[in-house]
């Protein structure tokens, strides 16, 4: 499909679909984009931000952001925010990988010194985090704990050991969204993920070392108060998810959501991966506590994960966490649906919003963040493709134009089949390793598949999220190791 | 004999869709249930017939049943870490709906033996279709991986 005729250009880098679209369209769709970005949109974005906009209580604008794509209901970088009230609940505006997100941690090495053992400290890694298809995790425990752990989150594992108590003010939700309850969760979920604390998952999920080049600071500034100080200093950037546990929750939902949405609440949608509820109503309230178990599920995955990094590190470089100042920068979560506060249409007000493959982004000074990053807005973590390049950026003043919200990635442009014809596993791994680029994966194939030309340019979208006034750009990190999951 | 299946572009840019035909809905089911198999593994035929599962699921609609049995085999590789084919598969019509009965029948997980591709994270229901056609049956399938 085109881009749509009736789109109007609101400003350099905002398109707006008008409500006359589409019958039932709510609220007309924005889209954060460049005109080259916009026009390399796939199909499916258009009509399903479209379809988004005609949600029972969206407010403002069903978004989207500039790296969207083609997803479930939703599309990837859909953002949608619901008056609580009056509005619904929907899994596909979440997505089946509830709080897929990121993570970064600092080092006090540079590249000079990780370089003799980048080998070792990937191999290790890899053994350490386990990836790829039913990968267990290396924490066992039993399903009573598990249920503990997904009602608190990162809490949870740094209570057990996994981590420092200072990690969690570095991470959304300081690692818990309250009101997690187990009980809304079914037994097929916790068979799922009760072995999969601590494992990477596959697809696009990896974990990453990376190098920050003095020529890709551009905000030395707020690179600093991120605690990027070094030239070349090394960190750590890894993407993963709640694992099965959460596919699972918004499988339950999407069935229970689908059997209740027509018949019992008289609701409508144009896709039945739109499938949703009143938030208020009794499926919506145990969807939201289940969904925030995964959210928090992931959190404390995410956890287990950055301790096994600290671990190997500490061990290959023969000193402690703290002595290779392994911080935390943050961890940001890019699907979920969070209760939030926005000044809307001048007043404060109470929001469902929904983000599907776009981050939360609070502009300086917003309750939520903590007292190191007050002055200097949220730290963003963007993943790039495994060849281009990551971004780490910061929030806006101005975000409140898409309820403070920014791109998640790069985006894909090219299909997992196109990806698998055009390149091979094996041999797209030589050719990284010529450019300075070691790589782990669990799968050849899967490899192939995240090839770099397979995204779209994560600059480009970087710099339309800066035009766009949505984020900023702080510093580029480029990869030299990568354990692909 | 060539797969009565086969993997679809331009539906599901991040993730894996397919196709699957045969001339009753059982064998379109079946199709499925490899091509969902094959999508986490590079060869079906590598999983070796060791653990049985019986299946037993109902829907009110053949393509939510179709859903259903794909879901139950992504439930199995994550909660039991199988690697698992279809058998013995019947579809009955039921006063509000469909039931069907089948027996899953694999391994666990060795990747020693078993190349590896993407891990299934869902069963979606985009463009999820189950449809007669005129000589036969008709299947399309988006997983999230």
């Amino acid at each position: 499909m085109p881009v749509p005729k009736d789109i109007v250009r609101v400003s350099d880098t905002a398109w707006e679909i008008p409500v006359s679209h589409k019958a039932g369209m709510l609220v007309p769709a924005r889209i954060f984009a460049t005109k080259t970005l916009l026009a390399a949109f796939d199909d499916g974005v258009f009509d399903q931000i479209t379809n988004v906009a005609t949600l029972p209580g969206i407010v403002g604008h069903a978004c989207c952001m500039p790296d969207g794509h083609w997803g479930y209901g939703f599309p990837i970088g859909g953002l949608a925010a619901m008056d609580p009230d009056h509005g619904v609940i929907s899994p596909g505006g979440i997505g089946f990988d509830i709080n897929c997100g990121m993570r970064l941690c600092l080092t006090n090495l540079t590249y000079g010194e990780v370089l003799p053992r980048l080998r070792t400290l990937v191999d290790r890694v890899a053994g350490r985090v386990p990836a790829g298809v039913g990968a267990e995790g290396t924490v066992r425990l039993s399903r009573d704990d598990f249920r503990e752990a997904v009602e608190q989150g990162a809490r949870w594992a740094v209570k057990r050991g996994f981590g420092w108590k200072e990690d969690l003010e570095r991470t959304e939700e300081e690692g818990c969204l309250r009101g997690a309850d187990a009980s809304r969760v079914s037994e097929k979920a916790v068979d799922r993920g009760y072995r999969q604390i601590g494992t990477l998952g596959s697809g696009n999920h990896y974990l990453e070392i990376q190098v920050a080049r003095a020529e890709n600071v551009f905000d030395p500034e707020t690179a600093g108060a991120f605690g990027i100080v070094l030239p070349d200093q090394v960190v750590v950037m890894f993407h993963c998810g709640s694992r099965g546990f959460g596919h699972q929750v918004a499988t339950d939902y999407l069935r229970v959501f689908l059997a209740a949405m027509r018949g019992k609440y008289g609701i409508l949608v144009p896709d039945r991966e739109l499938a949703c509820a009143p938030f208020r109503s009794p499926e919506g309230q145990d969807y939201f506590a289940a969904m925030k178990c995964a959210v928090n599920m992931s959190f404390a995955n995410r956890q287990v994960i950055l301790h096994r990094i600290r671990e190997v590190f500490s061990e290959v470089f023969g000193k402690d966490p703290k002595d290779l100042g392994m911080r935390q920068v943050y961890d940001v979560s890019h699907n979920t649906a969070k209760i939030e506060r926005h000044v809307f249409e001048g007043k404060p007000r109470e929001l469902l919003v929904h983000r599907k493959g776009a981050t939360r982004a609070f502009g300086p000074g917003m309750p939520g963040l903590p007292d190191i990053y007050r002055k200097t807005g949220q730290p963003v973590i963007l993943g790039g493709s495994m060849e281009t390049g990551s971004y780490l950026l910061a929030g806006v003043d101005t975000g409140d134009r898409a309820f403070f919200t920014t791109a998640h990635g790069s985006g894909r442009a090219m299909s997992r089949t196109a990806a698998r014809k055009r390149y091979r596993g094996r041999q797209l791994q030589e050719q990284l390793e010529q450019r300075g680029i070691y790589v782990r994966t669990a799968s050849w194939s899967g490899l192939a598949e995240e090839a770099g030309p397979a995204y779209k340019n994560v600059d480009d979208v970087v710099s339309a999220t800066e035009r766009a006034g949505l984020s900023r750009r702080v510093v580029r990190l480029l990869p030299i190791g990568n354990v692909k999951g | 004999m060539t797969s009565p299946y086969r993997y679809l572009e331009g539906i599901a840019t991040a993730d894996v869709a397919f196709e699957a035909w045969g001339p009753t809905p059982e064998d379109v089911f079946l199709a499925a249930a490899d091509a969902t198999l094959n999508t986490m593994v590079e060869e079906i035929g590598t999983v070796a017939p060791r653990e049985h599962r019986e299946i037993s699921i109902a829907a009110d609609a053949l393509d939510l049943l179709l859903l259903e049995l794909l879901q139950e085999l992504v439930y199995h590789k994550d909660a039991e870490r199988l690697l698992l084919r279809v058998r013995d598969l019947r579809i009955e019509e039921t006063g509000s709906g469909y039931r069907l009965q089948a027996e899953a029948i694999g391994e666990t997980i060795d990747p020693g033996r078993h190349a590896l591709l993407a891990d299934v994270k869902a069963v979606t229901l985009h463009r999820l279709v189950v449809e007669k056609t005129t000589d036969g049956w008709h299947a399309i399938v988006v997983l999230d991986v």
